[in-house]
């Protein structure tokens, strides 16, 4: 992610360290110091300045970026919504790890999910190349002229953030071609024409500017789209909201984002191998959420696993659940679903837990109750 | 530096009239009796409260120069963005022509003392180029009067009322500008609204300087005090010749008094224009105002061996 941000090379970052993010920031101030990228970084005494020192340099009219992870997100929560309000599109590499408390530095999706309604675009990555290429993607999506949102590169804690592996790099030249220039149409910089960002907005126009943001995130859909498709003709990979494995004839599907699809996919290939018919949905946009969409790819299944990385104190279902059934709902499909709280504070999963999960998940019944509905799995209870 | 017959004239610095601050209140004349000392272009930001409400509420603004707002905590730290944005831009040479401006960031006391100590210290140790000013009404005014670590010891708040018990605020007032000159700042002083040559010389020298400044600003507020609007420029000169409101600078290290006072006039003169230090005159509070007057003159003996004036 470093390495996208060197050839992204942005004219400001501002950022705080936090394990396991710190790594981002630190390989890049490297990169600044030894003058390899023309960005000017503040080093600033807490996240919540981080995300208002990028607020001031994007609203400034600099292609701003930062990186951050739980305790830092959540300090940054109030700022989060303002940037969005503002429609500056800042771009974040978030590396997911639970939230306190109890403290912990391991991999969940509690904390980008505790802001999931903040109005950032959100990408989740499988791995290291995924981390890398949407990054990049990231900075073409959030200063798209119908958009103008900010957005986040979610990647879990320690399982990509510190995992090796091999990622292919792109020329340094294609990347900053594929980006283009950020050229906002106001910036507090031109002298000719003062401008006041940020005035207090009463319920005679509030309601509208809201409006209009939300606007900007149904237009992402269409943006990110566009952007994963050139992406696909620039670079080889195309990217879309999601990505289908064995799906089209599976009875069962396990939607999971993350680097757990990678698990997954080894499952559903011994699955495969076992007769069963499973299939992955791994899904890549968390926001704007690709309703609709999901809907129709999961139209013939039967019986859905949703793996959620994190819960939500609703006494209900996990983040994705929630959105997924209401999805389905809409849809007129009626599934048998049942959605799993996996992996909480790094505890890792297993491929076979996956296959036993697929296949429990098959033989479920209607779900009768709250229990049978929401499982927490590997849980001592 | 322009006189305020200069300032009346000059349009493009500052606040426009119409905006919505209260009769009497403090800070617009002293915005721009500061702005109006730079050569240059002003880009502000500004913490939540009075200011940001009274003359920013949406479709208009009354800020000639570029301005944002976004949250109470962090003018400093979005400042410091902008400044930032300002040097890499202009290193890259993608700013138009005549580029030099000034960057300053503004809160009251609540936002500067309080909720935006760490984004303010933060910034100044970073050492932007920036100019940061406190407008100091001794409380939360905009929420309506609470008190903040700038409200004086017995002063009346909504959260620290006289009460049967506790008279006002049991603590003193922090000493910021002190705090922020021991940050080793290019420029740090205190001046009050009520001593405008004082305040426009001040400004003056902070804009000439490189580098972080701050000045902490006495505006009162006849709604939060329970003062006369009329009587709003003389209750700021009263504070600062009681000495509980000393005119001083520190630039480079130096301190120096920059108006001496020569007959102490007694706190209770001060209490006597507000309403907020009316129980303070009751017979029973006679050993608090004793305590208070005692701090006060230890606080203006130390100030003046700061200053070499050798008291």
């Amino acid at each position: 992610m470093a390495e996208a941000m060197r050839q992204i090379n942005p004219d400001v970052c501002a950022a705080y360290p936090i394990t396991p993010a710190t790594e981002i920031m630190q390989i890049f101030a490297g990169f600044v110091n030894d003058g390899m990228v023309k960005t000017e970084l503040i080093t600033v005494e807490s996240e919540h300045s981080a995300m208002s020192a990028c607020m001031g340099s994007a609203a400034a009219g600099a292609r701003t970026m930062t990186a951050t992870s739980s305790q830092g997100l959540a300090l940054m929560y109030e700022m989060l919504y303002i940037a969005a309000g503002y429609r500056l599109p800042i771009v974040m590499a978030e590396v997911n790890r639970a939230l306190s408390g109890p403290i912990n530095i391991h991999c969940d999706h509690s904390d980008t999910m505790g802001a999931r309604d903040t109005g950032w675009i959100q990408l989740f990555s499988e791995n290291a190349q995924e981390a890398y290429d949407n990054l990049i993607q990231a900075v073409r999506i959030a200063e798209h002229p119908d958009v103008l949102l900010p957005a986040w590169t979610s990647t879990d804690g320690f399982i990509i953030s510190h995992g090796m592996e091999n990622v292919h790099i792109y020329p340094d030249a294609e990347v900053q071609k594929f980006i283009g220039e950020y050229k906002p149409a106001f910036n507090l910089l031109d002298n000719s024409k003062p401008i006041t960002v940020g005035a207090a907005d009463l319920p005679d126009f509030y309601f509208e500017h809201r409006r209009a943001a939300y606007e900007g995130m149904r237009n992402a859909k269409q943006a990110i789209v566009e952007i994963g498709r050139e992406f696909g003709k620039t670079f080889g990979q195309t990217y879309g909201f999601f990505e289908e494995y064995h799906l089209q004839d599976a009875e069962v599907a396990l939607v999971a984002m993350g680097s757990t699809a990678g698990t997954a996919r080894v499952a559903i290939d011994n699955l495969r191998a076992r007769g069963l018919k499973a299939g992955l949905l791994k899904l890549r946009v968390f926001r704007p959420f690709p309703a609709e969409e999901l809907a129709a790819a999961l139209k013939h299944v039967s019986h859905i696993a949703v793996l959620d990385r994190s819960d939500g104190f609703n006494a209900q279902s996990g983040p994705l659940g929630t959105e997924l059934k209401a999805a389905l709902f809409d849809a007129g499909t009626r599934p048998k679903t049942v959605n799993y709280i996996y992996g909480l504070g790094g505890r890792d999963i297993h491929f076979t837990e996956l296959e036993q999960i697929a296949e429990q998940t098959l033989k479920a019944g209607e779900p009768k109750d709250l229990n049978s509905r929401v499982i927490y799995w590997g849980v001592r209870e | 530096m322009l006189n305020l017959k200069q300032l009346s004239l000059q349009e493009k610095k500052g606040l426009a009239g119409g905006h919505r601050a209260c009769s009497g209140c403090g800070f617009p004349q002293a915005i721009n009796m500061i702005f109006g000392q730079s050569t240059v272009p002003v880009v502000t930001t500004c913490a939540t409260g009075c200011m940001e409400i009274a003359t920013t509420i949406y479709p208009f603004t009354a800020w000639r120069g570029n301005f944002m707002h976004s949250a109470f905590e962090n003018a400093a730290a979005t400042i410091s963005g902008i400044e930032t944005a300002y040097r890499s831009l202009k290193k890259q040479g993608r700013l138009p022509g005549d580029d030099k401006m000034n960057f300053v960031a503004i809160g009251g006391d609540g936002g500067t003392y309080d909720i935006g100590f760490q984004a303010l210290s933060g910034a100044m140790e970073r050492r932007h180029n920036i100019l940061y000013i406190c407008y100091n009404n001794e409380a939360y005014m905009n929420t309506g009067v609470q008190r903040s670590s700038a409200t004086p010891k017995g002063g009346h708040t909504t959260t620290s009322p006289a009460g049967k018990v506790v008279p006002g605020k049991v603590q003193f007032p922090k000493d910021l500008t002190h705090i922020l000159a021991a940050h080793d700042l290019a420029y740090a002083g205190q001046a009050s609204v009520g001593y405008h040559l004082d305040l426009m010389r001040k400004a003056d020298k902070a804009f000439s300087l490189a580098g972080p400044k701050f000045m902490n600003v006495y505006t009162p507020c006849r709604l939060g005090w329970g003062s006369d609007p009329s009587q709003s420029m003389e209750i700021a000169r009263l504070a600062v010749e009681t000495c509980l409101w000393p005119l001083y600078e520190v630039v480079d290290g130096e301190w120096k008094l920059t108006r001496k006072i020569r007959e102490k006039k007694p706190v209770t003169d001060f209490y006597k224009t507000q309403t907020r230090f009316r129980h303070l005159l009751k017979p029973e509070n006679e050993e608090l105002v004793k305590e208070i007057q005692a701090e006060v003159d230890k606080r203006w003996h130390r100030l003046l061996l700061r200053c070499g004036e050798g008291a």
